[in-house]
Parts: structure tokens; sequence; C-alpha cells
């Protein structure tokens, strides 16, 4: 009687991203579809009847059954070590979804997009770019994405390749790739200057990455009504 | 029936005959928040006991360190399952702040900087069962576990024990506070598992 | 543990509200009661979810919404916005 129930989801494939990070792609029978920038909850049940649940956003765009998470590992955390390390093809979690109409890109729009990642806050905007390039869109998009290092990137190939009308710049906050112009640090305003201030901004990732990077585009001159933002938790210190 | 997900222990859980129905035994000390956390300088940190009868006792910081000090050692119990044992608090005895107070009052509404309350019977703050605390572990009682002080009353649920506390209003009647009006206990009892209205 | 950075978007709502409402209340528009902000409960900052979530306005921090789920029952607590102007295309 519920208006959105638990689904029963099976792990059919595992792509492991980096050395922290794998993508999950589930068998969800029934799935509705979704919107790019959506999330679910993901509920664990122990065989003791413990349980408990996380929100995961959706990594790509709508597939049929299929539906895709990108899990970074949190040391210390109680659900990302069994999603990153203990989970295997076959095995049942429970999902809900999809939610959040708030922190979407519809494919239909035109108007020029900044999306703004810190670490595994590219998960929903890579969903976004994702289904812009799936439906030919014609808005301009500019992903400005924050990582600790070169080897933390997501989806490093599939942003490699030249996608037309995307811009990708790198802000590494400990280590850069060999010559590369912006030193090590956190986002500064200056890191968003050249976005467009018109530009519709979807900002994700850990909170106070969030805070900081609105903060900034606020002083840019950037309009708060066309910022969205999603927080992912605190960076756990 | 909820499926089970194959080999998902979640945080290890410790069952305890000394714990209380439905807890599990925490070393660390887990914050929960309802909202921001408050930043109360010393020098304007003021705690209060108001009447029925509309009289208002109040301690300043200096007033508040002046009076005799208990160290109590008790167990913690939150309504969210987890169990701490065996902590050591410093604070200052209700029974010693009540004593000039003046009331036939049968319940409590305790207030906190930052806006939270909690009800419960006058009598559970009384005979030595509830402090005004200030140090916890030998240190200085941190923003995050509610300091400066924090009212503790450790035989119930650990959301009675209201962080941040600023005063205590004498009542009449039972005043549900910012949990209760929101499914939560009127009393809390952990021995009793009275996590829930209704329980 | 950081203190200051704990909470989250409004966003992370819409689950545990869709277990109440067949509308997705994340996208609903209202004013706070206290400082008249007007905004989407999806801007809000939530904090929890344990005891319960609660959702604050960004401008002056009062509650907007509590909701809390016990066994059986869900408490839902909207004392902080005027009204919600719910989207329905
Ligand atoms: C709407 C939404 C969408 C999300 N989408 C994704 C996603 O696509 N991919 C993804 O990997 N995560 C995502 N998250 C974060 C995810 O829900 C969990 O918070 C994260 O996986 C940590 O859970 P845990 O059980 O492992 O850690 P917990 O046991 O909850 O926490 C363990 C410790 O880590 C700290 N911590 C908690 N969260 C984080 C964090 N995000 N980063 C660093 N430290 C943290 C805590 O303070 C704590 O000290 C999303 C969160 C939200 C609200
Ligand atoms: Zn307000």
């Amino acid at each position: 009687m519920r208006p959105l129930p638990w689904r029963a989801a099976k792990l059919v494939e595992i792509r492991q991203e980096t050395r922290t990070a794998r993508t999950l792609a589930f068998a969800v029978p029934g799935w509705p579809g979704h919107l790019a920038g959506q999330h679910v909850d993901v509920r664990l049940t122990a065989p003791d009847g413990y349980s408990t649940q996380r929100s995961y956003s959706l990594a790509a765009p709508e597939d049929g059954d299929r539906v895709e998470l990108t899990v970074e590992l949190v040391a210390d955390g109680e659900v990302s070590p069994y999603l990153t390390e203990v989970l295997e093809v076959g095995d049942l979690v429970e999902l809900r979804g999809p939610v959040g109409g708030w922190f979407v890109w519809r494919p239909e729009s035109a108007r020029p997009v900044l999306l703004v990642a810190g670490g595994s806050g590219l998960v929903p905007l890579m969903a976004m770019i994702r289904a812009r390039r799936r439906s030919a869109g014609l808005a301009p998009f500019h992903l400005v994405y924050s990582i600790r290092e070169p080897a933390q990137r997501l989806y490093p190939a599939e942003l490699d390749r030249p996608d037309p009308g995307l811009r990708v710049d790198y802000l590494y906050t400990r280590a850069t790739p060999g010559g590369y112009g912006r030193p090590p640090g956190r986002i500064t305003r200056a890191d968003l200057l050249t976005a467009d201030p018109d530009a519709d901004c979807f900002v994700c990732g850990p909170t106070g990455f969030v805070e900081a990077a609105a903060d900034h585009l606020i002083a840019l001159g950037h309009d708060a009504a066309r910022i969205r933002t999603e927080r992912f938790g605190p960076t756990g210190g | 029936m909820a499926i089970v997900s194959r080999g998902f222990q979640g945080r290890r859980r410790e069952e305890s005959v000394k714990l209380p129905p439905g807890q599990y035994l925490t070393y660390d000390f887990p914050v929960l928040s309802a909202g921001p956390t408050p930043r109360i300088p010393l020098d304007r940190w003021e705690f209060a006991i108001d009447t029925e009868a509309g009289q208002t006792h109040r301690w300043t910081w200096p007033e508040l360190m002046a009076l005799p000090a208990e160290q109590p050692t008790v167990d913690l119990h939150c309504v969210t399952k987890w169990s701490k044992l065996a902590t050591h608090w410093r604070g200052v005895s209700l029974d010693v702040l009540m004593a000039d107070v003046e009331t036939t009052a049968e319940y409590a509404l305790v207030y906190s900087y930052g806006g939270y309350t909690t009800n419960l019977p006058l009598e559970d703050l009384l005979d030595g069962k509830a402090w005004i605390a200030y140090a916890f572990e030998g240190e200085e009682l941190e923003p995050q576990h509610g300091g400066p002080a924090r009212l503790l009353v450790p035989h119930l649920y650990l959301w009675k024990s209201a962080k941040w506390v600023r005063g205590i209003r004498l009542l009449h009647e039972d005043w549900p506070g910012f949990w209760e009006t929101a499914g939560y206990h009127d009393y809390g009892d952990p021995w009793r598992e009275q996590r829930y209205q209704g329980d | 543990m950081s203190t200051e950075n704990d909470y989250l978007d409004g966003n992370t709502l819409a689950g545990p509200l869709a277990e109440l409402f067949a509308v997705d209340l994340t996208v609903a528009e209202g004013k706070c009661v206290s400082c008249g902000r007007n905004g989407p409960i999806a801007d809000l900052r939530v904090y929890g979810p344990e005891p319960g979530l609660v959702a604050r306005c960004p401008g002056c921090e009062e509650v907007i919404l509590r909701l809390v789920r016990t066994p059986d029952a869900a408490w839902l607590d909207l004392r902080g916005v005027v009204a919600l102007r719910v989207p329905l295309p």
C-alpha cells in the first residue's frame, strides 16, 4: 500500500573504478525509470534482523531494469566497505527509489550547465553528462571536478574522450599530474571564474566542499536560485 | 520481510546481560545532532530554574563552579540503541540547585541553548539521580557533547540528558519536549524499553 | 567527527517522505514561519537521520519539518512552514 516500495536488487556486474571506488550494476525488476541526478536509498539487513540504510546517486541514465551506483569507500564506514569490498555478483540488497525531483537535469533543457563535483560527488553529475551525451543535447556543460590526486579520478577514460560541448577542469587538492598548471589545493573562487555566470549550477560532494563551492558561486554573482546542491555528508575529519 | 544481504553484519554489535533490552555496547561516543552546535561564551552562560509560581533562580558560570561538585560514574543508554558503560562525569547535583527552590510542581521541562527541550517528572531530577555536568572523562565537556554544561539523567534514555542546558521550568502538567512531541516516549526508561509513545 | 558540517540537503528527505506521500514533497515550495524565506523542501538543512530527521531553514536555522519513523508509524511535523505549494503537473 506504500507509495514507494523497497525492491529487491540483484548485483549483476562490478566495475572497479579506482582503488577505492567501484560501480555496481543491479537488476531491479519493475524499475520505473529515473532522471539524471536522482538517488536511491539502499537498505542492508543482517541475518539477526539489524538493518541500516544509506543514499546513493544513480550513476547512469535510465536503462530498463538496470540500475548503476558508484560507491566510494569511506574508511571505518558501516555500509560503503560492504558495498565496495564484500558484495559479489548474485548478492541481493534492497533499493527504494528513484527519489529526489529537485537535484535533476532534464535533457530537454538547453540552458548552460555548470557541474561542480568534490570526490564521489561526481556520481549524480556523471549521470547528467551521460544523459546529455545520450540525448545528443545541445546544452553546454562545464564540469569542475575536485579530487585528492589523479589516481582518484572516477571514470577517467570516459571523461578524457572528446564529448563536444563538454568542458572538464580538474582541481587536485593533494597531488597533481606532472606539469599541471594549478598547484594542489582546495577549490577557490578563481577556479570558478571562467564559469558561465548564467549557468544552472549543480554542486555535489562532501558537505564542507559543497558549502565552500556554493559560497564561491554566490560571491561570483551566480543567482542563488539557480544553484542546486547535494551534500553527501561530512568528510570524516 | 526484509531481504537479508549475504555477508552484511553492520557495525559490530555486542550484546551483554548488563544492558537494557535491545541495546548494544559501544566504546566510542556517537554524536547525534538535531541542529547546529550552539557555542555559548562562559561570560554569557547562565542556568535558571523557573518555578510554577513565576520565580526564577539563576546561576552564572562562576556561581555554578562555586557549588559543591560530584563525580558520578554512570552508564549511558541512547534510544538509537547504543549503550556506553562506566562514563565519568563531574557536575553539580540537581539536589544542590533545587535546595532553595520552593515548588509543588510534579513535572519539569528542560530547555537548552539552541531551542531543544525535553520533559520528565521532577522526582527523576532529585535524590542523586541528576546533575548539571560540565566535565567528561576529566576534560571540560566539548560543545558536540553538550558543553559548556548538559543535564545528566542517566537512568533515562540519553535524549532526556539535554545538551547545552539553559534552564528547567517546573510545571504542574507534563509538557512534551522536542522529541516527545514527535513520537518519542514521555518517560523513556531504557529498562522498560520505553522508546516511543505507547511503549 | 565533524560537528559544523553534519547536515545534508532536503533532497535526502525524498526517500523517507515517499513512504508517506505519492508526490515528491521535496520539490514543494513553502515559506518559513520564522523568517519568511521562500524555498523548496530540497533546500533545507537536514540533521539526523537518528533519532529523527530534522529539517531547518537555511536562512534562520529554525525547525521547518521533523520526521520520526517508529516501528509502526511515521510522525511528521510541518510546524515551520506557512503553506506548501506542491506542483502537480
Ligand atoms: C543524496 C545522497 C547521495 C549520495 N550518493 C553517493 C554516491 O553516489 N556515492 C557514494 O559513494 N556516496 C554517496 N553518498 C554518501 C553515502 O550515503 C554514505 O554516507 C557513504 O557511503 C558513507 O556511508 P558509510 O556507512 O560507509 O559510513 P558511516 O558509517 O555512515 O560513517 C563513517 C564515518 O565516515 C564519515 N562519513 C560519513 N559520510 C561520509 C562521506 N560521504 N565521505 C567521507 N566521510 C564520511 C562519518 O562522519 C563517520 O565518521 C550520498 C549521500 C547522500 C545524502
Ligand atoms: Zn527561516
